[in-house]
C-alpha cells in the first residue's frame, strides 16, 4: 500500500489545530455474555461458547447480564459520570454476517452513564481533562476470518468463516466529547487517554484490557481546523489500532495526511480508516456519513435497566483509588526512579509488583523479577500463552535468595521450573536439589582437591596473588554443579591456601 | 368411553385418570382422525405418529407406575408452527425455514412436555403469523371445517381448524393482533390471548415482540383454562415475562357467577362495519348475561379509531428487524445466485426466494417506518397512539370489570376473496388489535351462527392486564348459558367432514 503524502508534523501544527475524539470499546470480563448464559471466554474452539441467543436462532431472546450492568455502573462512576436512573436498550439494524440477528443490541438515546471526565497525565507533566459524553452498554459481534485472499480482508476472499464465540460479549463504549487544545501533544494525548482508560478498567477488575486481544479497542476521530478559522474540519475515524503505540502513531499520521491534503487544496472524506501496524499508515475503509441509517428503535425484548440507588452508592463506595493517584503513591512508597517507574507502568506491572511487595519482597527485588526474568520468559513464550507465576511465588523466590538458599543464577533456574508448573519455588528447590551447598565441609573438600590438582595456583595465592584464586573457584563451582555461593567459596579458598 | 375425538381435554383427562382409556388409544384416535380429514382441512404442516405414540406410551407407563405428571398427562395437543420444537420441524409457515430443526424447545413446549401432553403435530399458519386467513402460508391454505371453501381465520387458522375438526382437543396458538381470537371466531371455537408477559415468548418465532403472546385454542372455555394453566408463568429466558403468581384459570372457568359483573360495551366496536348476524349474536349474548345479573355499561374508546393504523406501523417495524436474522448464514434456506455472489447477494437472493409477498410487504413497510426522517412521523406517532389506547383502556377499566365486543366484523369469507386487498384484510382486525396494543388479555368464544350465512360468530371479552381469570369467569358463564340453549357445543351444528366418525 502506497503511503499517502505526509506534511511535516511541525508544519502541520503551524497551519492547523488538531481536534480529537475517541470511542473506546471495553470488553467486560463477565462470566457469561451480555444477553445469554454462554461463557465469556477468550481462546475457546470456534463456535463452542454459544447458545441459541448468540446465534440469533428463531425464537431466541436476550436477557440482560446483571454483572455487566454492575461493571458498567462502576466504570461510569470511575469516569465521573452520572448514572441514569433508567436506561434502555435499542436495536441498531444493519446486515453483516458477524451480527447473528442482523441487529446489534446497544444503548442509543438512554445510555447507562453520561457527562463525566477523566484527567490524563502527559509525560511533560501537563494534565489534560477529557470530557466524557457517555458510556453505554452493548454486545460485541462475532469474528470473521476471510480465507483465500492475499490481504485477509473481505475483498478478494474466497470464503469467510464466522466464529460466534465473541458474539454477545459485553462491551461498554466510552465516547468523549470533542477534544480541543491538545495541539502538538495530540498524538501523545491519544495514547495517554487510552492508557488511562486501560488503567481504570484494570483497577476496577472489569476487563482483561489486553489491546492485542481486542479487549480494549480505540476508534480515533481526527480532524483539522485551519488556524484563524473557527470552522471545524471533516473528521476521519481510524479503527484497528491495537496498541497504545499505534494510537499515538495513527493520530500523528492522520494529522500529517490530512494537513497535506488540505494544503494541496483537497478535501477530507468523512470515512472509516484502517490503521496498518506494518506500514505505519491508514487506508480508506467504508465511507461513513451521518446519513448512515441504522433504524434504531427501542428493543422490545428487554425492559429498561433501573438500578437500585443503593446499588449505585454501594459501587461508588467500592471504587478503587484513581489510577493516577495510586501511581503517585506507589512511586513514592517504592522509591523508584522516574525511569524505573515508567518502565513498570508501561509494562502494566503495577498490580504484580504491589502484590509481590505485600507478599514480603522488597520493591526493587520485585521490580527486577517482573521487568527482567519474567518479562524475558513471557517474550520467549508463544503468543497467547500467559506464563504462569504468581506474585506470592516471586516473593518466595526472593526470600530464598535473601536467606542464601539460592544464588541469583540458581533462582532463575528455579523460576523456569516454577513457570513450567513444577511447583512452588521451595518445592522446586527440594525436588530438583537446587539449593546452594552451604555445608563448608563439602566445599573445603572440593577446594582441597582443586588446590592439590593445581599446585602452581596454590603457590601464586600464597605469594599474595589473590586474583589467581579465580581458577580454583571456577573448578570448585564446577564440581558443585553451580550450587555454591561463589563469595563464600572465595573466602574458603583463601583460608585454605593460607592454611596449607 | 370410545369417542375420544369428540371429547374435551377435561373429559380425556378424566378417562385417563379413571383408567377408562390409555394415552396410546386417545393419541391413535386423533392420528386416525388427522389422517381421515387432513386432505380436506390441511390444518397440520407436520405430523409424526412415531413421536406422538412414543410420548403416549411413556405417559401410559407413568400412569401405571403412579407417577403421572398431572391431570393432563397423556392428553394430546397440537402446536402452532411458530413455536420451535426439537422433535418436529419448525417453519413458521415459511419456505425460508423449510425443514428446519430447532436445537431447543420453546418454553411453552417444554411446559406441555412437563405436563405430559402428547404433541400431535405442528399446525399451519400464515407465514410468520402475518395474515388473517392462513392463505399466506407458504404450504397452502387451511380450510374452515364449517365450509371448506372459506378461510379458517389467521394467522392461527391451523390450530383453530384442527380443534374445530376434532383433530386435536386443544392447541397452542400465538396472538399478535388477533391470531388466536379471530380464527376462534370464524371456526366456532375458543381462543385466549393472555396478558402480555403472562406466558413466555421464548422459542416463539417473533413477529412483533411487543405484541406477540402465546395462548390456548380449544372447544370449551375450561379446556382453554386447563392449557393456559400449563403454560403460564415467569420464564428466566424471557425478560418481558411477568413474575406474578397466577390464580387457577380452570377454577375461574368453573365459577359461573356473573352477578354484579360490570360489562362494558364499546360504541366503536358495535354497529357500523359489522355484519348484522355478528351483531345479533353479540347482543343476544349480552342480554343473556344481563338476565343473569351482569350490568351492561356503554363505553367510548375514541383512540380505537387510530388503533389499526398504529398497529400496522408498529408491527411491521418490529417485524422488519425480527426477520432480519433470516439471511441464510446460520440456518434455513440458502439461495446462491447463478455464478456465485457476495454474502450480500446471497442474503438478498435467499430473502427474495424465501419470503412470501405479505412478508415482503410488511418488511418494506416496517423498514420505511423506522427510517431516519420518517421515524417520528410513523413509528413515533404510532407509539403515541398506543399510549392513548392504553390510557383509554385504563380509564374504561376504572368503570367496568370486563369489556365485550364482537371478535371480528364478519364471519369467514371465501378463500381468495380478500387476497388482493391487504388493507381490507387488515381492517378485519379492528376489534382484536387493541388488546395487543394495550397488553391486556382477551378471549373469543362462540356466540352462535349468523342468520344470513349460518357461519359461526364469536364474542370477545377483554379484561385489565393480569386479570385473565375474569375472562374465564365470564366466558365460562356465557358458555354454560349458550350450551344450555343449543343443547350442546356449537360445533355439533357443523357439517360432517368426509371420513368423519360422527
Amino acid at each position: 500500500m502506497a503511503k499517502a503524502k505526509l506534511m511535516d508534523y511541525d508544519k502541520a501544527l503551524e497551519l492547523f489545530e488538531p481536534v480529537l475524539g475517541f470511542e473506546v470499546h471495553v470488553e467486560l470480563s463477565t462470566e457469561t455474555k451480555m444477553f445469554s448464559a454462554a461463557p465469556n471466554n477468550f481462546g475457546s474452539a470456534p463456535n463452542t461458547n454459544i447458545t441459541p441467543t448468540c446465534l440469533g436462532l428463531p425464537g431466541s431472546l436476550p436477557v440482560v447480564n446483571e454483572q455487566a450492568v454492575r461493571y458498567s455502573i462502576s466504570l461510569g462512576l470511575a469516569l465521573g459520570c452520572e448514572i441514569a436512573p433508567s436506561s434502555s436498550f435499542a436495536r441498531k439494524n444493519y446486515f453483516y454476517p458477524d451480527l447473528a440477528k442482523n441487529y446489534q443490541i446497544s444503548q442509543f438515546d438512554e445510555p447507562i452513564a453520561f457527562e463525566g471526565s477523566v484527567d490524563v497525565e502527559l509525560e511533560n507533566g501537563r494534565t489534560f481533562q477529557i470530557a466524557i459524553e457517555r458510556a453505554h452498554m452493548e454486545e460485541d459481534a462475532g469474528k470473521l476470518t476471510h480465507v483465500g485472499g492475499s490481504t485477509g480482508r473481505i475483498q478478494g476472499a474466497e470464503y469467510s468463516l464466522v466464529d460466534y464465540n465473541r458474539a454477545g460479549v459485553p462491551l461498554v463504549e466510552i465516547v468523549t466529547k470533542m477534544i480541543e487544545g491538545a495541539e502538538a501533544d495530540a498524538p501523545e494525548l491519544a495514547k495517554a487517554y487510552v492508557a488511562t482508560i486501560r488503567d481504570i478498567v484494570i483497577s476496577l477488575g472489569i476487563s482483561d484490557a489486553k489491546m492485542e486481544r481486542g479487549n480494549l479497542r480505540c476508534d480515533a476521530n481526527v480532524s483539522l481546523r485551519r488556524r484563524g478559522s473557527d470552522k471545524l474540519g471533516t473528521r476521519t475515524e481510524t479503527k484497528n489500532v491495537n496498541s497504545l503505540r499505534s494510537v499515538e502513531r495513527a493520530v500523528r499520521y492522520e494529522i500529517q495526511r490530512q494537513a497535506q491534503i488540505l494544503e494541496d487544496g483537497g478535501t477530507i472524506i468523512q470515512e472509516t480508516r484502517h490503521w496498518h501496524e506494518d506500514t505505519g499508515a491508514t487506508s480508506a475503509g467504508r465511507p461513513k456519513s451521518d446519513a448512515d441509517d441504522y433504524r434504531y428503535f427501542p428493543e422490545p425484548d428487554l425492559l429498561p435497566v433501573v438500578p437500585d440507588p443503593a446499588l449505585i452508592e454501594e459501587l461508588r463506595a467500592a471504587l478503587p483509588e484513581k489510577p493516577a493517584e495510586r501511581r503517585r503513591r506507589l512511586k513514592a512508597e517504592w522509591g523508584f526512579t522516574d525511569l524505573e517507574f515508567q518502565d513498570v507502568v508501561n509494562s502494566g506491572l503495577l498490580n504484580e509488583i504491589t502484590e509481590t511487595v505485600s507478599a514480603g519482597a522488597s520493591p526493587q527485588a520485585a521490580r527486577k523479577w517482573w521487568t527482567g526474568e519474567i518479562a524475558r520468559l513471557q517474550n520467549a513464550a508463544a503468543e497467547d500463552v500467559s506464563i504462569d507465576v504468581t506474585p506470592a511465588q516471586v516473593a518466595e523466590l526472593q526470600q530464598l535468595v535473601d536467606e542464601g538458599t539460592l544464588t541469583d543464577r540458581l533462582a532463575r533456574q528455579v523460576l523456569e521450573s516454577v513457570v513450567a508448573g513444577k511447583g512452588s519455588p521451595r518445592e522446586v528447590v527440594e525436588s530438583e536439589g537446587l539449593a546452594v551447598v552451604s555445608d563448608d565441609g563439602a566445599l573445603i573438600a572440593a577446594i582441597d582437591e582443586a588446590l592439590s590438582a593445581q599446585p602452581d595456583v596454590l603457590e601464586k595465592i600464597k605469594d599474595g596473588k589473590v586474583q589467581a584464586a579465580g581458577a580454583v573457584i571456577g573448578a570448585v563451582m564446577k564440581a558443585m554443579a553451580g550450587k555454591a555461593d561463589a563469595a563464600r567459596v572465595r573466602e574458603l579458598v583463601l583460608e585454605r591456601a593460607a592454611a596449607l | 368411553m370410545t369417542d375420544f375425538i369428540h371429547s374435551t381435554a377435561a373429559e380425556l383427562a378424566q378417562a385417563l385418570e379413571s383408567g377408562a382409556a390409555s394415552s396410546v388409544e386417545i393419541t391413535q384416535a386423533h392420528l386416525d382422525r388427522i389422517a381421515a380429514v387432513e386432505g380436506d382441512v390441511n390444518a397440520f404442516l407436520h405430523v409424526n405418529p412415531e413421536v406422538s405414540l412414543t410420548a403416549a406410551k411413556a405417559s401410559d407407563a407413568r400412569r401405571q407406575a403412579g407417577t403421572a405428571f398431572g391431570a393432563l398427562d397423556g392428553v394430546p395437543v397440537a402446536i402452532k408452527d411458530v413455536l420451535v420444537t426439537t422433535d418436529m420441524p419448525s417453519t413458521s409457515g415459511s419456505k425460508i425455514l423449510e425443514g428446519w430443526m430447532s436445537p431447543y424447545d420453546a418454553t411453552v413446549v417444554t411446559k406441555t412436555r412437563e405436563a405430559g401432553l402428547i404433541p400431535l403435530g405442528k399446525t399451519n399458519m400464515d407465514e410468520f403469523a402475518m395474515g388473517s386467513s392462513t392463505e399466506h402460508s407458504a404450504y397452502g391454505p387451511t380450510r374452515n371445517p364449517w365450509d371448506l371453501d372459506r378461510i379458517p381465520g389467521g394467522s392461527g387458522g391451523g390450530s383453530a381448524a384442527a380443534v374445530a375438526a376434532y383433530e386435536a382437543p386443544f392447541a397452542l396458538g400465538s396472538d399478535t393482533g388477533g391470531s388466536i381470537r379471530q380464527p376462534a371466531h370464524v371456526t366456532g371455537t375458543v381462543g385466549v390471548k393472555p396478558t402480555y408477559g403472562g406466558v413466555s415468548r421464548y422459542g416463539a418465532i417473533a413477529l412483533a415482540s411487543s405484541l406477540d403472546q402465546i395462548g390456548p385454542c380449544s372447544r370449551t372455555v375450561l379446556d382453554a383454562a386447563l392449557l393456559h394453566d400449563v403454560i403460564k408463568g415467569h420464564d428466566r429466558h424471557d425478560s418481558t415475562s411477568l413474575t406474578d403468581q397466577w390464580p387457577s384459570f380452570a377454577e375461574a372457568a368453573k365459577n359461573r357467577d356473573v352477578k354484579g359483573l360490570k360489562i362494558g360495551v364499546v360504541s366503536q366496536l358495535d354497529g357500523e362495519g359489522f355484519q348484522p348476524g355478528v351483531l345479533a349474536r353479540f347482543h343476544e349474548s349480552l342480554a343473556m348475561l344481563e338476565a343473569n345479573g351482569a350490568e351492561i355499561v356503554e363505553l367510548s374508546l375514541p383512540s380505537l379509531e387510530h388503533a389499526v393504523a398504529a398497529y400496522y406501523l408498529i408491527l411491521p417495524a418490529e417485524a422488519s428487524s425480527n426477520l432480519a436474522k433470516f439471511d441464510s448464514v446460520r440456518f434455513g434456506l440458502r439461495v446462491t445466485p447463478e455464478g456465485g455472489g457476495t454474502v450480500e447477494q446471497v442474503m438478498s437472493a435467499t430473502r427474495e426466494a424465501g419470503f412470501g409477498p405479505e412478508v415482503k410487504r410488511r418488511i418494506i413497510l416496517g423498514t420505511y417506518a423506522l427510517s431516519a426522517g420518517y421515524y417520528d412521523a410513523y413509528y413515533g406517532s404510532a407509539q403515541k397512539v398506543r399510549t392513548l389506547v392504553q390510557r383509554d383502556f385504563a380509564d374504561a377499566f376504572s368503570k367496568v370489570d370486563v369489556i365485550a365486543s364482537p371478535t371480528a366484523p364478519t364471519t369467514a369469507w371465501k378463500l381468495g376473496e380478500k387476497l388482493d386487498d391487504p388493507v381490507a384484510m387488515w381492517r378485519g382486525d379492528v376489534a382484536t388489535i387493541p388488546a395487543n396494543l394495550a397488553g391486556i388479555p382477551g378471549m373469543s368464544l362462540p356466540a352462535g351462527l349468523a342468520d344470513e350465512d349460518g357461519l359461526p360468530v364469536g364474542i370477545q371479552f377483554l379484561a385489565p392486564a393480569r386479570e385473565d381469570a375474569r375472562l374465564y369467569n365470564v366466558g365460562g358463564a356465557l358458555e354454560a348459558l349458550l350450551h344450555e340453549k343449543w343443547g350442546g357445543n356449537l360445533l355439533e351444528k357443523a357439517p360432517v367432514l368426509a371420513g368423519g366418525a360422527r
